[in-house]
C-alpha cells in the first residue's frame, strides 16, 4: 500500500477530520426527530456524510488508478507576510489608526514580492492611503479609527 | 404585451441619473479586472460588497452585474493582445484571437470580440425578461421538499458541469453547508458553533469566507509562481473587419450566443463552461476547421458572444429561483441579503421596479461596454503595465477595509485572515473553492427547507420521492452524477479539464 495520490490524501483527511468535528460537536446539541429536528440533527448527518466523503477520497488515493501527485510545497515565508500584514492591519487600526495601519499592510505585504524596492512600495502606499481615504472616509463616509488613540482628543 | 411595459418600467428604473452612474462604475470596474490578470470577478464583487451598504440596492446590484459580465469584455483584450486571459472565460478566446493579433489581426479580433459579446448580451438581456416571470410562475408551485431537491440539483450540477474531481468537489459543498450553519439556529434559537464568541453568534461573515479563500488565498498562490510570464504585447492594427470576415463570424456569433445562453442557466454553469462549449462546436461545424488554432475568426466570435450570454441568462435561477448557479451568483446572494432582499420568485412581484431595473441595466451595460472598450482600447491597454507588486497590496487594502467597515469590527479582519490560510491549503490538496461557496450561501435555506419538508410528512423522508417535482429533480440529480460517473464521458470531461 502507497499513497499514489498525496494532494488527495491530505483532502481525505480533512473532511474527515472537519466532518468528525461538526458531527461530533453536533451531539452536544438537540438531536430531536426527523419530524421535529432539532439544532443539532441536520449538521450532525452532514458531519457523517463528510467523514465518509474523506475516507472515500482517502482509499482512492492508494489505488493503482490514482494519478501520482505530491502536495506542492508550502511557501511559509509568504504566508507569514501575507497574513502577518493582514493581522497586523487588525491589530494596529484601533490602536494606531487608519493611516498607520494601510501603510503598515501595504509595506509588509509588499516585501513579501521578489520584486520588492522600499521606493516603490512607499509610492504605492502614499498612493493607496490617499486613494482609500479619499474614498472610503471622505467618499462613503465610513467610519475609521483615523489617528492613534493617543494623539485623539 | 405584459414583458413590454414590465421592460419600460425596467428602463424608467435604470435610466436614473444615479443608477446609470453605477451601471458605468461597474462596467469600468468589470473591464478593469478583466484587464488585469489575477484579479476575478469573485474576488472583486466580495472586494466591493461591503461599499454597497451605503447605496440604495437597486443601484448596488446593477454595479455588481456590471462587473461580472463587463469582466467579460475586458477578459477578451488581454487574451487577443497579450495571450494572457485576464478570466477563466477567455482562455478559448485566447487560442485564435493571440493568433490573429499575431497575423496582424489585432483590431478585428477585439472588433469581432466586442461585436459578439455585445449581441449575445442584447439577446441574453432578452431571453432572461422573457424567462423570468414563467420560470417564477413555477416556482410559487414549490414546496419545501421541491426547494430542498432544487438545491441538491443545483449543487450537483454546479460541481459536475464546472470542477476537477467529482467526490473532492462535492466534499467542498458539504463544508460550504456545514460552515453556513453556524450560528444561532433560527428554530429553536441555540448557538451552534460559535463557542461563546459573541462574534460568531450571527454567523461567519460571508463576505470574509469569500475574501478570504478568494482573494488572499489567490494572492499567496499567486506570489509563489516563479517569473512572470510575460507575453509579448501585439500592436493594435485597423478594427475594421472585411466583408468574408463578417460573412464568417455572423453565423459563429448567434451559434455562441444560443449556447452561452443555455449553458448560463443550467446549475453550474456560466460564463468559463459556455466559452469552452462555443468552441468545441466551432471547431467541429466550422468548415475553416483547419485554421483553428491559427486564428480563425470563428474561435474568438462564439466563445466571445457565449461567455456574455451565458453571463448574464445565469441570473435567471437567481432572479427566478433564489438558486445561485455559479459563485459569482452566491456572491449576489449575500450583496441582496445585506440588503434585505430575500433572492426568490417573490422579488419580481414585491420589488419589480429592481428586478425590471437589473434586467434593463444589463442592456444599457452592454452598449457602455461596448463603446468603453472598442473607442477607448488604447487606455486598458496602458493598464496591463501595472506590475502585480503594486497591484496585490492593493487588494490587500481594499479588502482589510471592506470587511472591516461590514460590522466595524476587527475581528472580521481576523476571520478573513484565517480563511486565507485555509484557502491556501485548499489549493495545495487541489480543493476547488467555489463549490464551498455556493454551499456556504445555500446551507441555512437548504437545512431549513429539510426540516419543513420533514415536518410536513410527519418525518417521513419518502415526501421527497413522491411528491412528482421533486422526484424529477432528484432523478435530474442522480443522473448527472451517473453520466460523469461513465467510462466514457469520464475520460473526455478529464481532458477537458486538462485543456483549462
Amino acid at each position: 500500500m502507497k499513497i499514489r495520490n498525496q494532494r488527495d490524501f491530505g483532502a481525505g483527511i480533512m473532511y474527515m477530520v472537519i466532518g468528525l468535528f461538526f458531527a461530533i460537536i453536533a451531539t452536544q446539541y438537540q438531536m430531536g426527530t426527523a419530524a421535529k429536528m432539532g439544532p443539532g440533527y441536520f449538521p450532525f448527518y452532514l458531519g457523517i456524510l463528510m467523514t465518509l466523503l474523506g475516507l472515500l477520497v482517502l482509499v482512492k488515493s492508494f489505488s493503482a488508478t490514482a494519478a501520482i501527485e505530491k502536495i506542492p510545497k508550502f511557501n511559509w515565508r509568504i504566508i507569514a507576510q501575507i497574513t502577518g500584514s493582514v493581522v497586523l492591519y487588525g491589530l494596529l487600526l484601533p490602536r494606531l489608526g487608519f493611516l498607520v495601519a494601510v501603510v503598515t499592510l501595504v509595506l509588509v505585504s509588499a516585501s513579501a514580492s521578489k520584486e520588492f524596492t522600499w521606493k516603490g512600495s512607499l509610492i504605492n502606499a502614499g498612493f493607496l492611503v490617499a486613494f482609500t481615504y479619499s474614498v472610503f472616509v471622505l467618499g462613503l463616509k465610513l467610519q475609521f479609527p483615523l489617528l492613534p488613540v493617543f494623539l485623539q482628543q | 404585451m405584459e414583458l413590454f411595459s414590465n421592460l419600460a418600467l425596467g428602463f424608467d428604473t435604470a435610466f436614473t441619473l444615479q443608477n446609470l452612474l453605477y451601471c458605468l462604475i461597474g462596467c469600468v470596474l468589470g473591464t478593469l479586472i478583466g484587464v488585469l490578470p489575477g484579479l476575478g470577478p469573485i474576488a472583486t464583487i466580495a472586494m466591493l460588497l461591503p461599499a454597497t451598504y451605503a447605496l440604495p440596492p437597486i443601484a448596488a446590484l446593477i454595479m455588481l452585474a456590471g462587473i461580472y459580465y463587463g469582466s467579460q469584455y475586458g477578459g477578451s483584450t488581454t487574451a487577443i493582445l497579450l495571450n494572457i486571459p485576464g478570466e477563466t472565460s477567455s482562455v478559448v478566446t485566447a487560442i485564435d484571437g493571440y493568433q490573429m493579433a499575431r497575423n496582424g489581426r489585432a483590431g478585428v479580433a477585439l472588433f469581432t470580440a466586442g461585436m459578439g459579446s455585445f449581441f449575445a448580451g442584447c439577446v441574453a438581456t432578452l431571453v432572461l425578461a422573457a424567462f423570468a416571470a414563467p420560470l417564477s410562475q413555477l416556482a410559487f408551485k414549490f414546496g419545501p421538499a421541491e426547494y430542498f431537491s432544487l438545491m441538491v440539483l443545483g449543487l450537483i450540477g454546479a460541481v459536475v458541469l464546472a470542477s476537477g474531481s467529482l467526490i473532492k468537489a462535492i466534499g467542498m459543498i458539504i463544508l460550504g453547508l456545514l460552515m453556513g450553519i453556524i450560528g444561532t439556529d433560527v428554530n429553536s434559537g441555540v448557538s451552534r458553533y460559535a463557542f461563546d464568541i459573541p462574534e460568531l453568534s450571527d454567523g461567519i461573515g460571508f463576505v470574509a469566507v469569500a475574501m478570504g479563500v478568494f482573494g488572499f488565498a489567490e494572492i499567496m498562490g499567486n506570489l509563489e509562481k516563479t517569473g512572470d510570464d510575460e507575453g509579448f504585447l501585439n500592436k493594435l492594427t485597423t478594427m475594421i473587419p472585411t466583408k468574408t470576415d463578417i460573412k464568417r463570424m455572423i453565423p459563429s456569433i448567434l451559434r455562441g450566443t444560443t449556447i452561452g445562453s443555455i449553458l448560463g442557466i443550467l446549475p453550474g454553469g456560466g460564463a468559463a463552461l459556455a466559452a469552452f462549449g462555443a468552441y468545441s462546436v466551432e471547431k467541429k461545424s466550422s468548415k475553416y476547421s483547419h485554421e483553428f488554432g491559427k486564428g480563425a475568426i470563428e474561435g474568438v466570435a462564439g466563445p466571445e458572444a457565449a461567455n456574455n450570454a451565458a453571463a448574464q441568462t445565469s441570473f435567471i435561477p437567481l432572479l427566478t429561483l433564489g438558486i445561485p448557479p455559479n459563485a459569482v451568483m452566491a456572491l449576489m446572494v449575500g450583496a441582496m441579503t445585506i440588503h434585505n432582499i430575500q433572492p426568490g420568485p417573490q422579488v419580481m412581484t414585491s420589488n419589480p421596479a429592481l428586478f425590471w431595473g437589473l434586467i434593463a441595466s444589463m442592456w444599457i451595460g452592454n452598449v457602455m461596454l461596448i463603446l468603453l472598450n472598442l473607442p477607448l482600447i488604447g487606455i486598458w491597454v496602458k493598464l496591463l503595465k501595472i506590475p502585480y507588486r503594486f497591484l496585490y497590496p492593493a487588494i490587500l487594502v481594499f479588502c482589510c477595509i471592506g470587511v472591516y467597515t461590514v460590522n466595524n469590527t476587527v475581528f472580521d479582519v481576523y476571520v478573513t485572515a484565517g480563511f486565507g490560510l485555509i484557502g491556501y491549503l485548499f489549493f495545495k490538496l487541489g480543493c476547488e473553492p467555489p463549490p464551498l461557496l455556493l454551499g456556504f450561501v445555500l446551507g441555512p435555506m437548504m437545512e431549513e427547507n429539510f426540516r419543513r419538508a420533514l415536518l410536513l410528512s410527519r418525518g417521513d423522508f419518502t415526501t421527497f420521492l413522491t411528491r412528482p417535482l421533486s422526484l424529477g429533480l432528484l432523478i435530474a440529480a442522480a443522473l448527472l452524477v451517473v453520466i460523469v460517473a461513465l467510462p466514457a464521458v469520464k475520460k473526455t470531461r478529464e481532458e477537458a479539464f486538462v485543456e483549462e
